[in-house]
């Protein structure tokens, strides 16, 4: 299985995205994670989409099948050129008073910042790629209770 | 500047499309409509129908034997709803359509207002586009935009979904007609790489077992004529797919018919043998290409399609062009023309012999009975009746396959028929959407006990118009093809597929105010038919049911996973 990013630019219209997401679903297509927001033209959104494929035949099906719809403008996968991607992350963990210099030194590793804490929970903010976070989050749940976590999934633009 | 209600501007714009025939059924949320249609009667006629979906199906009829946009005008909820099947049936076979759905008032959506549904989001996978109007000025522009898309690139159907408070006929607004439309997103006419007209060419004048694959497409683009002078300048024979049929001359000697799962014999073995399949207009869908891994081993591919999601989507081609089909024939000839072609006939003489051996087979030919009537004769005398002008809609099941095979349709759009979807029910309301476009034409609706079933009520539709179609019903007591399946994948075990409890078909129509006659003896067949197609011009539906062998399959078969050239031809019989 391969992990595809695809970046479409759509008209910012009802139903657009809906149309974009439903085509997923209805052709058995898998969507790993999603954002969407208008750009510097509001009446244009941008989407990125993570999915996850069997062969590049797929791929291939899939851009034309958003080619295929009437709002799309363009369909570009930005795997595949030089690009910056970026995933956010919000992680609430309970707060040990013992453990908590190792997660600040973990943090400062890793370039999140604290954004909130009490006497009970702490909240981190990390952003990088899906990686990046996805390995941030497997070495801090060794010794930290994970309370809740909230990932924004992939945004992504081309260098060029 | 012209002030008009929402209403108002709806029937403005469908009479400034040159819609003839509006097929719907009102209710709450668009009587406004409804009432501004008083307005027009002489330029948009509103056929009234019995239900949602015998609406769709009639515009799809008079879309298919028009090539025009078929127009339908349903309320909000369980009117929009009903039509679904109808929006599907056209979007599987690309049919140009619009769908004119009312909505519960602006405030009121999403509240689970009376009579409301999401007709949006539920006709979503199943449209070209939709539209949600929001506001009373947009209308004009909406239904230009719609309109234009039903009906260029791949056409298909769109919905256009209106709010009633948007209709209001006490709230006039400007009505502006635009005369152009820019939608940046969607530029149906694609040009194409001049380049590959040549690869074709050398591919098409190399081979030397090329076989012509002819779909749909080459009757919606209008390339019959093309693609007629190409397989007879190149002398390559031609196979049709179930939605092709016509677009190549049905009796023609280089037509091979129908392939794929009920295909001819020579057609399938053509394919399976082929060193070059030209598809034009397909879509290699699976009853056409039964196991995909067993596909036509030594073929080099070229597909022509106007949808770049049909290429190598289930069948790699190895030459593609996304384009119309009528601009790409074109090129090609007009390069052909400008070559010196070797002398055809013997450069393919090997291949046509072969062919020839395939043939000799008769797949079609059928055993003779002494106590019923196979449908494959009613199919057979009706061409000969009918002098294979007729138009001739079908359901769904045996009685489509028997038609597909034994008809010879030598035009294009004398074939309607849900080809994608396998819509059970399709045939009469679509047959009478043909005979509003063509009031002089024949059209027959050819029929089963189980398809019929399930939209008969459109036969008070008929009375109500006039509407003079011949119904033939192959009766057999049975949903004939399930009972088929389960003969060959189920041990005969026949779960189901009875019809214990059939109306009688002759009360019935005659209830419905329309002529009825039986067909139980062979010798009855053709004095009747012809009986039948004489009273038609008395401007009367004829029902005609008639009694055939309960136990006859469709042959030929392919046997399923296997390649093109697995078939069955007779009952235990294989090749």
């Amino acid at each position: 299985m391969m992990h595809k990013i695809l970046s479409i630019l759509l008209e910012n219209e009802f139903g657009a995205l809906s149309r974009v997401i439903g085509l997923f679903s209805q052709r058995g297509y898998n969507i790993e994670s999603v954002t969407v927001s208008p750009t510097e033209d509001s009446s244009i959104s941008q989407m990125t989409i993570q999915t996850k494929v069997e062969n590049e035949n797929i791929v291939e099906q899939i851009k034309k099948q958003l080619y295929k719809l009437i709002n799309v403008l363009q369909v570009q996968e930005i795997g595949i050129f030089p690009h910056i991607e970026r995933e956010i992350l919000l992680i609430k963990l309970k707060l040990d008073h013992e453990k908590i210099k190792d997660v600040i030194l973990i943090t400062k590793i890793f370039k999140g910042k604290i954004v909130h804490i009490t006497n009970k929970t702490i909240i981190i903010q990390i952003t990088g790629t899906n990686k990046k976070i996805t390995d941030y989050i497997q070495i801090i749940k060794k010794k930290n209770k994970i309370l809740e976590i909230a990932r924004s999934g992939i945004i992504g633009i081309l260098k060029n | 500047m012209k002030m008009l209600s929402g209403s108002e501007m709806v029937i403005k714009s469908l009479v400034k499309m040159k819609v003839k025939y509006l097929f719907g059924y009102p209710g709450g949320a668009v009587l406004d409509i409804y009432d501004a249609l008083k307005t027009v009667p002489n330029s948009l006629k509103h056929i009234l129908v019995r239900h949602e979906q015998g609406a769709t199906h009639m515009a799809d009829g008079f879309a298919r034997a028009t090539g025009k946009v078929g127009v339908v005008l349903v309320t909000s909820g369980p009117g929009a709803t009903n039509s679904i099947t109808g929006i599907a049936t056209a979007y599987m076979d690309s049919i140009p359509m619009v769908i004119i759905s009312g909505q519960v008032a602006s405030h009121l959506i999403g509240f689970d207002a009376f009579q409301e549904c999401d007709m949006i989001g539920i006709s979503r996978p199943i449209v070209k586009h939709s539209f949600l109007v929001k506001k009373t000025e947009d209308i004009p522009e909406t239904f230009k935009k719609a309109f234009w898309i039903a009906s260029t690139g791949r056409p298909g159907p769109v919905v256009i979904d209106l709010p009633k408070d948007i209709l209001d006929p006490l709230i006039k607004k400007e009505y502006i007609w635009p005369e152009n439309i820019f939608i940046r997103s969607y530029q149906p006419i694609i040009s194409y790489d001049p380049k590959k007209i040549e690869q074709i060419i050398i591919q098409l004048l190399i081979a030397k077992k090329p076989i012509i694959y002819s779909g749909g497409g080459v009757i919606t683009s209008h390339s019959e004529e093309e693609l007629l002078f190409l397989a007879e300048k190149l002398n390559i024979p031609v196979t049709t797919s179930l939605m092709g049929l016509g677009s190549f001359p049905g009796t023609h000697k280089q037509n091979l018919k129908m392939l794929g799962m009920h295909g001819t014999y020579e057609a399938n073995m053509a394919m399976h043998h082929a060193d070059l399949i030209f598809a034009v207009g397909v879509r290699f869908d699976d009853r056409t290409t039964n196991n995909l891994l067993k596909y036509c081993p030594q073929a080099i591919i070229i597909h022509i399609d106007i949808d770049p999601t049909s290429i190598s989507k289930t069948v790699i081609a190895n030459i593609s062009i996304i384009g119309d089909a009528k601009q790409i024939l074109k090129q090609i000839i007009h390069k052909l023309n400008k070559q010196k072609i070797e002398n055809r006939q013997k450069i393919l003489q090997k291949w046509w012999n072969k062919i020839k051996k395939w043939k000799d087979i008769q797949s079609l030919s059928y055993s003779k009975s002494k106590t019923y009537i196979k449908p494959q004769s009613v199919i057979k005398c009706l061409w000969k009746l009918t002098k294979g002008n007729a138009y001739i809609t079908s359901d769904v099941g045996q009685h489509q396959m028997f038609t597909a095979l034994y008809y010879p349709f030598n035009k294009t759009r004398r074939w309607i028929n849900s080809g994608g979807l396998g819509t059970m029910g399709f045939g009469l309301p679509a047959a009478l959407g043909v005979k509003l476009a063509f009031p002089k034409e024949i059209v027959i609706c050819i029929t089963g006990d189980g398809s019929i079933q399930m939209n008969i009520q459109e036969l008070s539709t008929a009375k109500q118009y006039n509407i003079s179609i011949l119904i033939i019903n192959l009766n057999n007591n049975a949903l004939g093809m399930v009972k088929q399946w389960q003969d060959i994948h189920y041990f005969g075990r026949h779960s189901h597929s009875y019809m214990n409890s059939l109306p009688d078909f002759l009360a019935l129509a005659k209830s419905y105010g329309h002529e009825g006659m039986k067909i139980e003896k062979k010798e009855e067949l053709k004095p009747k038919l012809k009986t039948a197609i004489q009273q038609l011009h008395k401007n009367n539906l004829i029902f005609v049911d008639i009694i055939i062998d309960p136990l006859e399959h469709v042959y030929p078969m392919q046997i399923k996973g296997g390649g093109m050239n697995d078939m069955q031809l007779k009952k235990r019989e294989t090749v």
